[in-house]
């Protein structure tokens, strides 16, 4: 089991260098399979750009609870970057200004940042239409100073959308750390009973499923399906939507590709999943990063491998819509990840 | 070429046998699609028929392909296991009832 972020055990894939230099070798650098940027090519779709502005994701720090094996982030205990009011601040005088109709705050687990009540009471008066906190859910029940989480996630009408890899506690733990499948439940009910989840509540309460493998996810609708049937039959608990978003390669879950020899076999599997028709909709088209110091990427991912968005505009303090609009979006290997069979994106699939 | 006659990489290459006769290929593929779809089984209840299926077959291609697709499909070890259990024992019913033949011609042939 992980207790440690690769950065603290100075892993070389905590460099953002060396895992771009990983993603164009080996198979890419060959021929054998396709770079990303060629697939956009013959599709005419390169460079790839922005279309309107509607989610705005703030990552308001690294550290978590979990030292999950699939992170993207590689968030940990151990990882101490956390956005500060100032920069909070910052975000709060542009969120209008940027059109967004969704606010999403993740992190690491974003409910251990000092300022993260603060920042939900001020952003939600701005009124925008869906105000989303990514939790992982065990940080709920980790500490007295948390159990009230559900009922500040009400008061402030907050879209919570948490993270469940399986039903089970075996797959769960195996990917999350032991207990986390327990204390997982422990928290659904806890959201549960303050009204999130509920088949006409106006709480939402969505999950998040990552494949705990080499392996893409299936049929979302279907898993959906089956997540219900199972939580609701032995735990009694409900839920509304069912995310299912494929395992990027990069960072721990790289590491865990290369480790286990599977990172060749993994590429070809999202090379051969390649569906031209969610490269319409990728995430990157209709969102904009923010990372804990106030710098802006086209995704997530691309904030993890350090491709600030390709703007003057790079920075929370120097905002600019218009230059932000114009820009071309940072792609490599890894974006085949988000173009896999149906799609994938922080909102689940996309076609 | 390799010394082995199983090779995990040419499951890939699969598709590639439309290259010497398209027509028969594709249709095997078309047919091969149209049967995995939802229908009045799901494509989950096919995927463990399938698993069951490659293991009684004895494919190392079908096995890495189906026990992929399971877990992708959510489904678990011990379904999975069950389910090779059942095309183990279908198997093993197959060879055992043969045995009635033995008696029934041993029967005939002693006094």
């Amino acid at each position: 089991m992980l207790l440690k972020s690769l950065k603290k055990r100075e892993n070389e894939l905590a460099n953002a260098k060396r895992q771009l230099e990983l993603l164009s070798g080996g198979v890419f650098e060959t021929g054998e399979l396709p770079k990303f940027s060629a697939q956009l090519e013959a599709l005419k779709q390169l460079p790839l750009r922005p279309k309107t502005l509607e989610i705005l994701q703030i990552n308001v720090g690294y550290m978590c609870n979990q030292v999950c094996a699939h992170c993207h982030v590689d968030a940990g205990p151990d990882r101490k970057e956390i956005m500060t009011r100032e920069t909070m601040q910052q975000c709060l005088d542009i969120i209008k200004e940027t059109g967004a109709h969704t606010l999403d705050l993740t992190g690491g687990a974003p409910e251990m940042n000092p300022e993260f009540r603060w920042f939900i009471e001020e952003a939600s008066q701005i009124g925008v239409k869906d105000f989303i906190v990514r939790s992982n859910l065990t940080i709920i029940t980790a500490n007295k100073k948390y159990y009230d989480l559900p009922n500040f996630f009400k008061e402030h009408n907050i879209h919570v959308i948490s993270s469940m890899p399986h039903w089970t506690k075996g797959k769960t733990d195996q990917q999350r750390g032991n207990g986390v499948f327990n204390a997982s439940i422990k928290a659904l009910k806890m959201l549960n009973a303050v009204g999130y989840g509920m088949p006409e509540s106006k709480l939402k309460l969505d999950l998040v499923y990552n494949p705990s493998g080499a392996f893409l996810p299936s049929d979302q609708r279907a898993l959906e399906s089956d997540f219900k049937k199972v939580l609701f039959s032995d735990f009694d608990i409900q839920f509304h939507q069912l995310f299912s978003i494929t395992n990027l390669p990069i960072s721990r879950f790289l590491d865990y590709l290369i480790a286990s020899d599977n990172y060749e076999d993994y590429m070809y599997s999202l090379v051969e999943a390649f569906n031209p028709a969610a490269v319409h909709s990728v995430m990157c088209t209709n969102t904009l990063s923010v990372s804990w110091d106030g710098w802006l990427y086209d995704c997530d991912f691309n904030q993890m491998l350090e491709l600030k968005v390709n703007s003057p505009s790079k920075h929370i303090s120097e905002f600019n819509k218009e230059a932000l609009e114009n820009r071309t979006i940072c792609v490599s290997q890894h974006c085949y990840g988000c173009t896999a069979g149906a799609g994938s994106s922080c909102q689940g699939t996309v076609t | 070429m390799s010394k082995s006659y199983y090779d995990p990489s040419d499951l890939r290459k699969f598709g590639n046998i439309t290259e010497w006769n398209e027509e028969l290929g594709g249709k095997f593929f078309d047919y091969y699609k149209k049967v995995f779809e939802e229908g009045a089984l799901t494509a989950r209840e096919k995927s463990l028929i399938a698993l069951a299926v490659s293991h009684v077959v004895k494919c190392p291609y079908c096995i890495d392909a189906y026990t992929q697709d399971g877990l992708q499909r959510g489904i678990t070890k011990e379904e999975m296991m069950e389910a090779v259990h059942a095309g183990a024992a279908i198997e093993s019913g197959a060879t055992l009832v043969h045995s009635v033949q033995m008696m029934n011609k041993y029967k005939k042939l002693s006094m």
